[in-house]
């Protein structure tokens, strides 16, 4: 019941925020292109139901994706597409331009988050990984993945090293080092069985490439040895793929 | 002629000023005396904000329905949305729910025979799913009112916790989402949660089918 009224008490507070908003002053630009095309949804499949003409001034309300919600000054509202607003002028007279995050971007980046599907020595698993750049080359990661096998699943943990070979182009090669911890829970139709935690070295290699705005693809390799408390260490084999976002 | 005797003057007027040095001692005495300067600078610093453009590409919500976990029967389902829409078209969902499944046909038919203990009948899960809007279009509700919706395809993989073990899950789904305003929107969608089980005996793939109604906000 408490959660019911943590969900409500949220909405309230998200109405509250969303009326407030109604009172607050909009990016101006004029229209600098013969037309503009409004479509009734931020979407390319949505009609167009109306056109502003150069010289009008229209108000940008709010962005989703790459649209924008505009008001024209007979009160229509529609969306547009950025890049017709690519070619609009601000107040000064300038053209509109709102910086996009690009490649440059991308290798000044300093925090990236992500998550990635794929092998775990035979098992599915899915991680997700934070990361944080002390140079364009290195960079620390944390990873959490959870495995989930035919005989048992596993939880892991572990801190990585990154070297990033070619930080300032699009698709680079990385090497990574990393320690950490991995613990294993057997199936409950398995009989008498117990959960253990080794911890573990990994090393691997991969392969990022930049994909656009604030995306990026990595794909990768990892050969981990679990130092088990039986005689033998266990080597297990992953490779998985997937996609991250940086700021 | 004339302008030429005013610069002239001009310029021995300053001369005198610059020579005698006193023109910078008069102007700081006629501060020091408190009397109001001559001209009173009226220049007002404009500020010039530029108002940003508010984003709004993420969407948060509840939603309930109808889970069928294969063998035990229909249970109503809750959960949480969490999408972040990529472009137009693409995103990326984080969902988790919950529901507690019933009886088989098989415990309900013995009368005293126990698959699973109280704990073990907890479903839950999450699925990192991706999304895309196939059908961009309108509903019209009334005469006035037009509302923009979509239609989406929505796959991924994700974790169930079921009969006291994890289960990896693949998930697969369609949509439909309509907005009656910028900022809400209604859900109704179907969908297949898939997974191998060998609780009864055998191991099979499960096929768990969902309806859901949700509500989500844009932020």
């Amino acid at each position: 019941m408490r959660r019911w009224w943590l969900v409500l008490s949220l909405c309230q507070l998200f109405v509250a925020a969303t009326a407030a908003g109604a009172e607050r002053h909009y990016r101006e630009v004029a229209i600098a292109d013969p037309y503009i095309d409004l479509h009734t949804g931020p979407g390319v499949g949505y009609p167009i139901f109306f056109v502003a003409e150069r010289g009008e001034q229209i108000e940008l309300l709010f962005r989703r994706t790459d649209w924008f919600k505009v008001r024209v000054p007979r009160g229509k509202e529609g969306w547009v597409h950025r890049d017709q607003l690519k070619t609009t002028l601000d107040p000064n007279g300038e053209e509109f331009n709102l910086p996009e995050p690009g490649l440059e971007d991308y290798a000044a980046r300093r925090w990236e988050f992500g998550a990635l599907y794929g092998d775990f020595g035979g098992a599915n698993v899915i991680a997700t990984y934070a990361a944080h750049s002390f140079s364009p080359n290195l960079s620390g990661e944390v990873w959490f993945s959870q495995s989930i096998g035919q005989f048992s699943d596993s939880t892991l943990w572990s801190m990585n090293i990154v070297h990033l070979m070619y930080p300032d182009k699009r698709i680079s090669p990385y090497f990574t080092l990393g320690a950490g911890a991995i613990t294993t829970h057997p199936k409950a139709t398995l009989v008498a069985t117990v959960d253990r935690t080794d911890s573990l070295a990994l090393a691997g290699a991969g392969m990022r490439m930049y994909l656009s705005r604030r995306f990026v693809f990595r794909a990768e390799y990892k050969a981990h040895v679990v130092f088990t408390s039986r005689n033998d260490n266990e080597d297990i084999r992953e490779w998985k793929a997937g996609v991250s976002f940086f700021f | 002629m004339e302008g030429r005797s005013v610069v002239l003057l001009l310029t021995l007027a300053l001369a005198v000023t610059v020579l005698s040095g006193c023109g910078r001692d008069r102007l700081v005495r006629s501060d020091d005396s408190g009397q109001p300067p001559v001209i009173e600078p009226d220049v007002e610093r404009r500020e010039i904000t530029v108002p940003k453009i508010r984003k709004s590409d993420f969407e948060v919500g509840i939603f309930a329905g109808d889970l069928s976990v294969e063998d035990f029967g229909v249970n109503t389902v809750t959960g949480l949305t969490l999408a972040y829409h990529l472009t137009d078209k693409f995103f990326l969902q984080l969902d988790a729910g919950q529901t507690k499944v019933g009886l088989t046909s098989f415990e309900r038919l013995s009368g005293a025979a126990q698959l699973l203990t109280d704990a073990e009948r907890d479903y839950s899960y999450y699925n990192v799913q991706v999304g895309y809007d196939i059908l961009p279009g309108e509903g019209f509700f009334g005469k006035k009112r037009a509302w923009n919706t979509a239609t989406y395809l929505i796959g991924g993989v994700g974790k169930t916790k079921f009969a006291g073990d994890d289960r990896f899950t693949l998930n697969l789904g369609a949509g439909i989402r309509v907005m009656p305003l910028n900022w809400l929107a209604i859900h109704a969608d179907v969908g297949d949660q898939i997974f191998d089980i060998d609780l009864l005996g055998k191991a099979k793939t499960a096929h768990n089918l969902g309806a859901h109604v949700g509500v989500t906000f844009f932020f």
